[in-house]
């Protein structure tokens, strides 16, 4: 695979909300880049019909029963956001046209 | 015993509050006095929380009085790795981005709530790499630690501060996180033990989360006994922990005095590296002879697929980690960065610029690339199918060894600031270690010796899932025909005024 | 169809399910709490907080999916859905991707006299995202928290409907159906359910799909249709003029009834998924599977062909009383105390139909079954029976204990009736005398006028006959 350009730092980085200054754009290109010669080691282990390891010990999720517990106090819940209005956690807004509420069906969000 | 109360086992320690030969408040008082003197000069300590250690230690003393059972480890001083989350005492996970967190007063880690109803008396909050990212602790985002055996270099990481702490005496014992290696090979590089148990056997409710599937709390101790004590009042299942195993918890009591008669060890052929110290070398030599003097054979295997821990472990971890990461938002916690008129895309991008430091954003920018659509299979998928023919390769070892044995590190020590320049030269310094979280098995640093500049070197022990027992019947053998765990830190280093 | 478009619509419908706490987290889940006052550790994402799946969503879910005839996964996976937006709080959703809990179904849409099974591709479980509130002014937002974190099933069709009155009426068929099996109030203005749709044409007589747009933001029932209809519109018009359509999401703005365009599709939303690593695959054995089928009540159109079928019940009635389980379980409930069988389902359908609030009424079902069968006996008149309801609705009294209470039973003792007829004829002898003169209409008046006399409770039949026989034994010629 051919090193990362300038483009796909930005890109992974605009994915992960990450600001990079300048710098930082052409120091992580390299660095990126050397660990990636690393990885790409990988690629020589024959791995068909191996079952990807997601979990370390072998277990079936267990169910809990439907059974409300204690919520926090509301301060307890944004007492430390570093902005509020009263109970609320307050965000700067993102840009939504007029008269179109969430703006998402299900949970599915924007950009 | 001729130790001064500081460098006293755990087990000792609770011995004598039990037996009311030693008041808690005392005890605690001591440990304030030595964090005090010593931890200006090595940095081990971001939060030392006086007044509640004081409040446990009253109740202990009072649980006592009145004739009450406080627990095994009744008194005795534990400090915790900053990751861990304690209600009402600030939890940084080494990092900015949190800086002046405090946790709910109701929401503690359950580690922590089983700590305290084994009547121990949490004293503070252990420096770390940012969020458990890094070998040498020079990532804090506040300062580094120093390692108490030569100020100059680096205690390992990114249980730093747990291994500093418990080398220099700071406290009987601490709690420590391991993902690829950081309880035991900064354990190692102090001269302490450090024990990584079986992934599912310590809950990780309330332990900031690095790499989910690898992740997992274990003790550093100077002590084999003193690591059996605390693992054995972490362990077990918890029904918050949706990976928390069920299996019941090990007995530990027989093991510490069962002997090394017996045992099979293996020597992985494919992790004789080039590369590897040549004391380091000696001293796991050593270490292994003395095993079989005491009626251990040791045997070569092989793990075929070692050379590929490294670059497994540096596609899972960071993926999983850009995952558990993308909380650090700047919404309901922790910094915010930016001008109030900034756009929420503005603002994100901004906190999470200056609230990360730069291996945790280099691993974020990793594990993005290997999840991103189209790099997924070649990249993630493949690193997890990789792993689990590690975890076969382990399986099939067992099979003929009880026990894997290699050095914990390839070096002693180094210098801070000796391996910051490139990346992967510090990923290499794991190369040990990474095998049992990928394998989701239980693995043990111990000190074996020292180089010839006094710098301590760690044997390290790989079991089968769940056999905690093996380990520590092994390790503690090998203490009790050995007096490593005597010899202790320069106490010049500790004293005078500090510069960490 | 417009023009030489055909319309391909299929369906993503998210429900909340109406469990009592959160889909990972012991945080309460209910509508309408003041602000960020169902938030726990796991809710909050605070560090360090670890996701337990709750048994009451999986419950739900898999009621769904048998009653759609779904194949349940014996192992399915949760795994993340990656995006940063402030009403998610760990920057990712847990949800289901590769190996969803469901695969296929189908909903069996009715339109126009003839029913077509609608095939669903896939029903899958996921996590709510909490409510953020953008503020007037435009420069901030407030979020909360209290949704975040419930349950929620997403329903996705195969593009398989191909009208917007198709799309209505699929989305008021499984409206239905959640409501039936109790998963959820399906209530669009409170989220309870929640559309997108995915809209394109394709030439008629085509097999290919066109480029698809996304429609979000449909919030009400009437707006699916709507929108639906617009966008179909809106697409047909770029097609004639020989444009094509852009793959995109587009929002619906209900209050300018059009809809505007969000982000291409094409521009990366790479969520990453990958699977949990928190949460460790989800199995769903036999035996719950056999428990949950076993615990199903009778689905809706079942209930409409035996009702039709055995009952002889009306398409229409059908339809009316299986439009809400409890009204259904009603009409079921009051028949089988009846034990009269069909016969007796026309007039306790006519009454259970009758009623303003079927689902809120206070009347018992046996207390239907009672008045009908007194009605049925002669016991009581029609018209009696009328006045009894009131007081059974008013009072929750049993129909026979008000009847004998007020003297309320019909008169059919031929004396006493004969001789009530009698008096009447006796009373008014030019209205008898029209009436043997060939006004036949008037057996009316008189059957008032001894209804008056009785106080309502004459047999009207017998009433009829007696009066008949006195007004032509008295000799009149016709």
């Amino acid at each position: 695979m051919a090193a990362l350009t300038r483009e796909d730092v930005l890109e992974i980085a605009r994915l992960a909300r990450l600001h990079l200054e300048d710098d930082e754009v052409e120091r992580l290109r390299g660095e990126l880049s050397a660990i990636l010669v690393h990885m790409e080691r990988l690629a020589e282990v024959d791995t068909d019909g191996v079952e990807p390891m997601t979990h370390a010990v072998p277990m079936q999720l267990r169910l809990r029963a439907d059974e409300p517990g204690a919520a926090l106090p509301v301060e307890d819940a944004v007492g430390q956001a570093p902005d509020r209005a009263d109970d609320f956690f307050q965000v700067p807004h993102i840009l939504r046209p007029a008269g179109s509420g969430d703006g998402r069906g299900g949970a599915g969000g924007p950009t | 015993m001729s130790e001064p109360l500081h460098y006293l086992p755990a087990t000792e320690l609770a011995r004598r509050v039990r037996a009311r030969e030693l008041s808690a408040l005392e005890l605690l008082r001591a440990t304030l006095d030595r964090i005090g003197a010593a931890d200006p000069h090595l940095g081990a300590f971001l939060h030392v929380d006086a007044d509640g250690a004081e409040r446990q230690a009253a109740a202990v003393d009072q649980a006592l009085a009145r004739r009450d059972d406080p627990g095994p480890l009744a008194g005795v001083p534990i400090a915790l790795k900053d990751v861990i989350v304690t209600g009402g005492v600030p939890t940084t996970a080494g990092s900015r981005i949190l800086a002046g967190w405090v946790p709910p007063a109701s929401y503690s880690a359950t580690v922590v709530e089983r700590l305290r109803a084994a009547g121990a008396v949490l004293v503070g909050k252990l420096n770390l790499d940012e969020f458990a990212m890094g070998s040498s602790n020079e990532n804090s985002a506040f300062h580094p630690v120093r390692n108490p055996w030569d100020l100059e270099r680096v205690p390992g990481g990114s249980s730093g501060g747990a291994a500093a702490a418990v080398a220099a005496g700071l406290c009987a014992g601490a709690l420590g996180t391991d993902t690829g290696g950081s309880i035991r090979q900064p354990a190692a590089l102090c001269g302490v033990v450090g024990l990584k148990p079986t992934y599912g056997r310590v809950p990780r409710y309330g332990v900031v989360a690095f790499a989910s599937s690898l992740d997992q709390v274990g003790p550093l101790a100077r002590t084999v006994g003193d690591a059996a004590l605390l693992f054995e009042a972490i362990a077990g299942f918890d029904p918050r922990d949706s990976t928390s195993i069920q299996e019941p918890a090990p007995r530990l009591a027989d093991a510490l005095t069962r002997g090394a008669r017996g045992l099979r060890i293996g020597r992985p052929r494919e992790l004789e590296l080039p590369g590897v110290d040549l004391e380091v070398t000696a001293a796991v030599d050593a270490a292994l002879d003395v095993l079989t003097h005491l009626g251990a054979t040791v045997t070569d295997v092989s793990l075929p697929h070692a050379a590929y821990w490294l670059p497994a472990y540096y596609l899972v971890a960071p993926a999983e980690a850009s995952s558990n990461l993308a909380r650090y938002d700047g919404v309901r916690y922790g910094m915010r960065a930016g001008p109030p008129e900034q756009s929420l895309n503005d603002m994100y991008a901004r906190t999470r610029g200056a609230g990360f430091g730069a291996e945790v954003k280099r691993r974020i920018m990793l594990g993005t690339f290997a999840l991103r659509s189209g790099y997924y299979d070649a990249y993630y998928r493949k690193a997890q199918q990789v792993r689990a023919l590690i975890a076969r390769d382990h399986e099939r070892a067992f099979a003929e060894v009880d026990l894997i044995a290699t050095p914990t590190s390839p070096t002693p020590a180094f210098r801070l600031g000796e391996k910051t320049q490139d990346p992967v030269t510090m990923y290499l310094t794991d190369v040990f270690t990474m095998g049992a979280p990928l394998a989701g098995l239980p693995a043990i640093s111990v000190p074996c010796g020292f180089t010839p500049e006094g710098l301590p070197v760690g044997l390290q022990l790989t079991a089968r899932a769940l056999d905690e027992a093996t380990l520590l019947r092994a390790a503690a053998a090998y203490e009790q025909a050995t007096d490593h765990g005597l010899r202790h830190p320069p106490e010049q280093n500790l004293a005078g005024e500090g510069r960490a | 169809m417009t023009g030489r478009w055909q319309p391909v619509i299929g369906l993503e419908v998210h429900v909340q399910l109406a469990t009592r706490s959160k889909a990972f987290s012991g945080a309460p889940a209910g509508f309408g709490a003041p602000p960020n006052s169902q938030c726990d550790p796991v809710v909050l994402a605070l560090p360090g907080s670890l996701p337990v799946f709750n048994r009451g969503a999986l419950e739900l879910a898999l009621r769904l999916g048998l009653a759609c005839g779904s194949r349940i996964r014996q192992v399915s996976r949760f795994a993340r859905k990656h995006y940063f937006y402030p009403d998610l709080p760990k920057g990712y959703q847990i949800s289901q991707y590769d190996e969803p809990l469901c695969d296929g179904g189908t909903i069996e849409v009715e339109l126009g006299g003839s029913t077509r099974s609608v095939q669903l591709r896939r029903i899958h479980l996921e996590e709510d995202a909490g409510k953020n509130l953008h503020q007037p002014g435009g420069r901030a937002s407030h979020v909360d928290l209290n949704r975040a974190g419930v349950p929620l099933i997403e329903v996705v069709s195969e593009p398989d409907l191909f009208s917007a009155e198709e799309a209505a009426e699929y989305m008021r068929v499984l409206r239905q159906l959640c409501r039936w099996l109790d998963l959820s109030g399906g209530d669009m203005e409170k989220g309870q359910l929640r559309c997108d749709a995915n809209v394109s044409l394709r030439a008629v007589g085509s097999t290919e799909l066109g480029t698809r747009a996304e429609l979000k933001n449909i919030n009400s029932f009437k707006f699916v249709h709507h929108a639906i209809e617009h966008e179909i519109a809106r697409q047909a018009r770029i097609l004639d003029q020989g444009g094509t359509v852009v793959q995109e999401t587009r929002l619906w703005d209900s209050v300018a009834g059009v809809s505007h365009s969000m982000r291409s599709k094409e521009e990366a939303m790479d969520y990453r998924y990958f699977p949990d690593p928190d949460l460790p695959p989800l199995a769903v054995g036999d035996d719950v599977i056999e428990r949950v089928r076993a615990s199903l009540p009778e689905l809706p159109a079942a209930r409409r062909a035996r009702w039709r079928g055995e009952l002889g019940l009306s398409d229409d009635d059908a339809r009316h009383l299986a439009s809400d389980r409890a009204v259904a379980d009603r009409f079921d409930a009051a028949l089988a105390a009846h034990g009269g069988g069909a016969a007796a389902a026309k007039p306790i359908a006519n009454w259970i139909l009758g009623e303003k609030d079927a689902a809120q009424s206070t009347v018992a079902p046996a207390h239907v079954a009672e008045l009908v069968r007194l009605v049925e006996t002669g016991t009581i008149s029609g018209q009696t029976g009328k006045d009894v309801w009131a007081e059974m609705a008013a009072t929750g009294e049993a129909p026979t204990a008000i009847v004998e209470r007020r003297g309320l039973t019909q008169v059919r003792d031929e004396g006493a009736l004969e001789a009530a007829c009698a008096e009447a004829i006796a009373a008014h002898p030019t209205e008898a005398a029209s009436f043997r003169a060939g006004k036949p209409a008037l057996i009316g008046f008189f059957v008032g006028q001894v209804m008056k006399r009785t106080g309502g409770r004459a047999d009207p039949k017998l009433v009829n006959q007696i009066l008949r026989r006195l007004l032509s034994t008295d000799g009149a010629s016709r």
